[in-house]
């Protein structure tokens, strides 16, 4: 899956969880909450909403590897392969 | 674990709000519930053609569109709801009422605080100080010191009067303790008032209710209606399984209930002793609904709610007869914006009610009781909106009997017991308590419990 895909499919939960986060120009270095105001309910239904939909399970150690647009690619990459 | 099967005993807001947090991620969900129509405290009925809420003054907490970081916008997004689903309408203003002074407040704090400065010379930039205090107050950790609001309010507000008539809504719309609040609480409460404010769906409370229902069968949760929990089967410090009214027998993983803490310990099949008098709440309310020809604002009653009290110290205790009608809340559902085309005026009014002179009466004599409550507490109305009695088409009285008879509250204690579980435990691994006994009182502060319950012992924890 190519990364504007994941980038994507992230965006997508995100709107999800905060629908009145402004997602038109997020930047992929910078920390989601730094950016978008999430808290820590937001994180859990990211990662929930991973699980539901992709079946990822992202243990409680690595959720600091969600942290931006950029390392959710690099970390969800591998795990998405097979999800068309 | 997804196969785990959870029950929800009562489909009060914050078993709704758990059932939709826990379905939406795969837990098999059933909610019991006793009544036929779901809701709880916060219900309808139906009486000679029409639907009467039970319960619905205002949502408090509401903020407009676009102001993020509030518990609004938060449960909505938890709950995977549109904002449109609920169809708000936000309060014109309210109105607190003492004797010879009167302070309004709207969705925007900046009128109560130009009408404290009017009244109150001196007191509010103090006001303003203890705005500040309570908004840098972090009301959700699990783990907060006890506090009295009074004592708080004495520290912050040099004139009596004044903190006597900012504790008046506050208490009324949050407070489970006589005489004081838990200053937690009044954080919460004065926040979701004050800084948020008010606000009620268009087409009242089944609005609400539909909006949730629907959500939790879409999310794949299952509701049974019309019957009850009967008794949890307790072994090994667990709930094994859940008896109903029907008969039938269910294995279950976890159980949620919001059905308050001592009305669901009693269900225990280990239990044999009652809960002493002293833990269990004492507040309950009647409340009176006229229905009018005309809008209550013909009769001079034009804001949103009204809290008032007759004497300059608001005492907020059980009173020592049926009805205090010395204190209360009016509220006016034709007083928010978009309510003009109403088709009726509306007046509700409540009061401070104790369940013990209700109980006992038969039933002629309760009829009789009921009149004549009613009529009392209409005078009291009356003096707010002079003339509106003869222009009443219908009205209805519920009492402390009624909300024991609908929603099993011991005592029709609708603040639920003084003591508060903050985190939900109980001492049995897999029963937790959402809503009012978990601590936060109102829709919106059960329908956060609930979300925040499935999260902390279920959704967080897998
Ligand atoms: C007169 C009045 C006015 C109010 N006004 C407002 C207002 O203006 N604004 C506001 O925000 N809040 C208001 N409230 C408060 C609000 O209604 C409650 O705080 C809130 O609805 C509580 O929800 P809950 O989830 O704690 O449970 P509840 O609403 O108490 O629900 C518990 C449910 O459990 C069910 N149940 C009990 N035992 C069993 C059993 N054994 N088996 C199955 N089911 C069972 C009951 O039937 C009930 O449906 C008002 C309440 C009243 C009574």
């Amino acid at each position: 899956m190519g990364e504007q895909r994941i980038r994507q499919i992230v965006l997508d939960i995100i709107s999800l969880v905060a629908p009145d986060a402004d997602l038109s120009n997020v930047r992929d270095e910078v920390p989601l909450r730094e950016q978008l105001e999430l808290d820590s309910m937001d994180f859990l239904d990211i990662v929930m909403e991973l699980r539901k939909r992709y079946r990822i399970e992202v243990p409680k150690e690595d959720y600091p590897k969600l942290a931006s647009l950029a390392s959710c690619v690099a970390y969800l990459g591998p795990q998405l392969q097979g999800h068309a | 674990m997804v196969d785990e099967q959870v029950v929800i005993i009562g489909a009060g807001m914050s078993g709704l709000a758990a059932g939709i947090r826990l379905a939406h991620f795969g837990k098999h969900v059933l909610i019991v519930e006793k009544h036929r129509i779901p809701g709880g405290l916060n219900s309808y009925y139906w009486r000679n053609g029409r639907r009467m809420d039970v319960g619905l003054h205002a949502v408090t907490n509401y903020v407009p569109v676009g102001r993020k970081q509030a518990p609004l916008p938060k449960l909505l997004s938890q709950l995977r709801l549109a904002r449109e689903e609920l169809d708000l309408c936000p309060q014109r203003w309210s109105e607190i009422r003492f004797p010879g002074c009167t302070l309004r407040f709207s969705n925007d704090i900046e009128l109560l605080f130009s009408d404290v400065r009017d009244r109150f010379p001196g007191q509010v930039d103090r006001l303003r100080r203890l705005t500040q205090h309570v908004e840098a107050f972090d009301d959700k950790r699990l783990d907060v010191e006890p506090g009295s609001a009074r004592q708080v309010l004495r520290e912050y507000l040099s004139e009596p009067l004044l903190a006597e008539m900012i504790l008046c809504p506050v208490m009324y719309y949050g407070c489970a303790r006589e005489h004081d609040m838990e200053f937690v609480h009044f954080a919460t409460t004065y926040k979701s008032i004050f800084c948020e404010g008010l606000a009620r769906p268009r087409d009242g409370v089944q609005r609400f209710i539909g909006a949730l229902v629907k959500r939790y069968k879409a999310a794949g949760g299952q509701l049974r209606l019309g019957d009850g929990v009967a008794r949890l089967d307790v072994h090994g410090g667990r709930v094994r399984g859940v008896r109903l009214e029907s008969g039938e027998e269910l294995p279950c993983d976890l159980v949620f209930s919001c059905a308050g803490y001592y009305e669901t310990m009693r269900l225990c099949s280990d239990v044999k002793e009652p809960p002493a008098a002293a833990d269990l709440g004492r507040l309950s309310v009647i409340e009176a609904i006229s229905i009018l020809d005309r809008p209550p604002a013909d009769f001079g009653l034009d804001a949103a709610v009204v809290f008032f009290n007759d004497a300059e110290q608001f005492p907020y205790a059980c009173p020592s007869g049926p009805v205090e009608t010395g204190s209360g809340v009016i509220c006016c559902p034709n007083n928010f914006e978009r309510h003009e085309d109403l088709p009726e005026g509306v007046i509700r009014s409540t009061a401070l009610a104790r369940y013990e002179d209700w109980a006992g009466l038969g039933d002629e004599e309760y009829a009789r009781a009921k009149r004549e409550w009613c009529e009392r507490l209409s005078t009291r109305v009356e003096s707010f909106a002079p003339g509106f009695r003869e222009h009443v088409l219908d009205s209805d009285l519920f009492t402390p009997r009624t909300i024991h008879r609908f929603t099993g509250r011991l005592n029709g204690a609708l603040y639920g017991a003084p003591q508060k579980l903050r985190d939900g435990r109980t001492r049995l691994d897999n029963l937790f308590i959402c809503g009012t006994d978990q601590g936060l009182v109102g829709i919106v502060g059960a329908l956060l419990s609930g979300i925040w319950m499935a999260n902390l012992h279920v959704l967080a924890r897998s």
